[in-house]
């Protein structure tokens, strides 16, 4: 094995856990597996906001491995500011009452490896280009991964984002959903191989 | 023609042997303890590319994750309470009519982040198969009984310690097709929600001195051998109730990467 991601071979140092460091370490994450589906998907889950909502959006893509295979089994989480730029730490993502947005959905993949969320746009937080989150489950995910949707209508935030920066310019789209429809916005995510999604890990 | 001569069959055809697929396990997990020895850090977190999980084949990146400091959006999390979760989901066998069959159990611990401070009132998910290793899932079609009264999914909010407490049954093993007489220990799927939703977590807990350690290739694809002890829960006697229940604890520590990037301080004692 030589392929070892950078974010996987840092780790702690031996002195890690022991009662002297005072630090407590990490518990590893397993793959969600393919027996979530009647546990972790919930009502509503998918839908941010009510369809009618005078400013929802349809957030949507496929999820595809590395053969170009839609993955029937990925759980997606999406978590995200509301229009104006706010995060909101309402209760009830759980069970929605219609009209409170709490900013965070979960929906799963149908057999044809399609996701869709119903939100709203989210405005920009501090200034910085406006993002959703995306953290991707699936069988033979042995650990979840983390990516960002962006808007290609935001150029002027895009052009000068500094997570943007870092990525390769030539993989860079891969995080800018495609409008493509007056309220809906596609975004594709390939786990691996041609136009492989670009993925991020967060320092704090 | 004898028998070692037949060619091996292909990877992830799902005809391999446990064999030859623990020989991979036991390369990979040498490989791990030489980059240790050569002064690398153990692994924490499993391999997302490990080949002996078939599955993860097709669908590990190949490319670098890319480093990025967190935004606001990251650095916290959605809000979960009262509302979200009644107070009887934490209890697995009370959901039917009857009692599930098994050995009714409670596992119990704490939701702590890389500093040990409680994860407060936050959602924990969890969802596990019956007595027999059987899921209520449409694609789980082992030839084993489902029980009518088990379900297997509970939620709970974690309290002012970062607390958390289910009664649910021990599940059983089950076969599952990634090779030729391949066996999942038994095992609770938990999912985690931190303060931060770059402490997000899905995993597993198992339980202690199970034989199918050694030969799961999703156990073992955390390679280094402590990381994965942490993911065994603990019998603790004293959180057995006479003549009810078999108690397990299990503390769960979430946090995000900047608390384990600990290169800079390795201890070289």
């Amino acid at each position: 094995m030589t392929d070892l991601l950078p974010s996987e071979t840092r780790a702690t140092g031996p002195a890690i856990g022991t009662p002297a460091s005072g630090i407590f370490v990490q518990t590893p994450s397993q793959t969600v597996g393919p027996f979530y589906g009647y546990a972790l998907p919930y009502d509503k889950g998918p839908e941010l906001v009510p369809g009618h909502h005078p400013h929802a959006i349809r957030l949507h893509g496929t999820v595809t491995d590395g053969a170009g295979e839609p993955v029937i089994d990925a759980l997606l989480e999406i978590w995200q500011a509301d229009g104006e730029g706010a995060l909101s730490s309402e209760l009830g993502s759980l069970d929605r009452d219609g009209f409170t947005f709490t900013g965070f959905g979960r929906a799963a993949t149908t057999m044809a490896g399609h996701y869709t969320f119903t939100t709203v746009k989210p405005g920009p937080v501090a200034g910085h280009a406006p993002y959703v989150l995306v953290t991707i489950f699936a069988r033979g995910l042995t650990h979840h991964l983390f990516t960002r949707v962006y808007f290609e209508a935001d150029t002027a935030l895009l052009a000068t984002d500094t997570v943007l920066a870092q990525v390769p310019a030539d993989r860079r789209s891969t995080l800018i959903s495609v409008q493509d429809g007056p309220a809906s916005y596609r975004f594709d995510i390939r786990l691996q191989g041609e136009g492989e999604t670009v993925f991020l890990d967060f320092d704090a | 023609m004898p028998h070692d001569t037949l060619p091996a069959p292909a990877r992830g055809s799902g005809q391999e042997s446990q064999d030859s697929v623990t020989a991979e396990i036991r390369a990979i997990e040498a490989d791990a303890a030489r980059r240790v020895q050569q002064g690398g850090s153990p692994e924490l977190h499993p391999r997302r590319d490990y080949p002996p999980y078939r599955s993860s084949l097709l669908r590990h990146p190949t490319h670098e994750l890319v480093r990025v400091d967190p935004e606001e959006v990251e650095r916290v999390s959605p809000a979960f309470g009262h509302t979200d979760v009644n107070v009887l989901e934490s209890d697995l066998t009370i959901q039917h009519v009857g009692e599930p069959l098994g050995e009714r159990m409670t596992v119990s611990g704490r939701v702590l982040d890389g500093e040990g401070r409680p994860v407060r009132h936050q959602l924990v998910e969890l969802w596990q198969a019956n007595a027999g290793g059987r899921y209520v899932h449409k694609r789980d079609q082992h030839p084993a009984p489902l029980d009518p009264n088990f379900t297997g999914v509970g939620r709970v909010i974690t309290g002012d310690n970062g607390e958390y407490k289910f009664t649910t049954i021990k599940p059983g093993a089950y076969p599952w097709k990634n090779h030729v007489n391949a066996w999942r220990p038994a095992h609770i799927h938990f999912s985690l929600f931190g303060n931060a939703f770059t402490q997000r977590l899905i995993t597993q807990m198992y339980f202690p001195g199970d034989p199918l350690f050694a030969l799961d290739p999703i156990y073992q694809s955390i390679a280094d051998p402590a990381a994965r002890a942490r993911l065994v829960g603990t019998y603790d006697h004293d959180l057995s109730v006479s003549e009810w229940s078999i108690g397990y604890n299990w503390d769960i520590v979430l946090t995000g990467p900047k608390a384990t990037w600990m290169e800079g301080e390795d201890a070289h004692d």
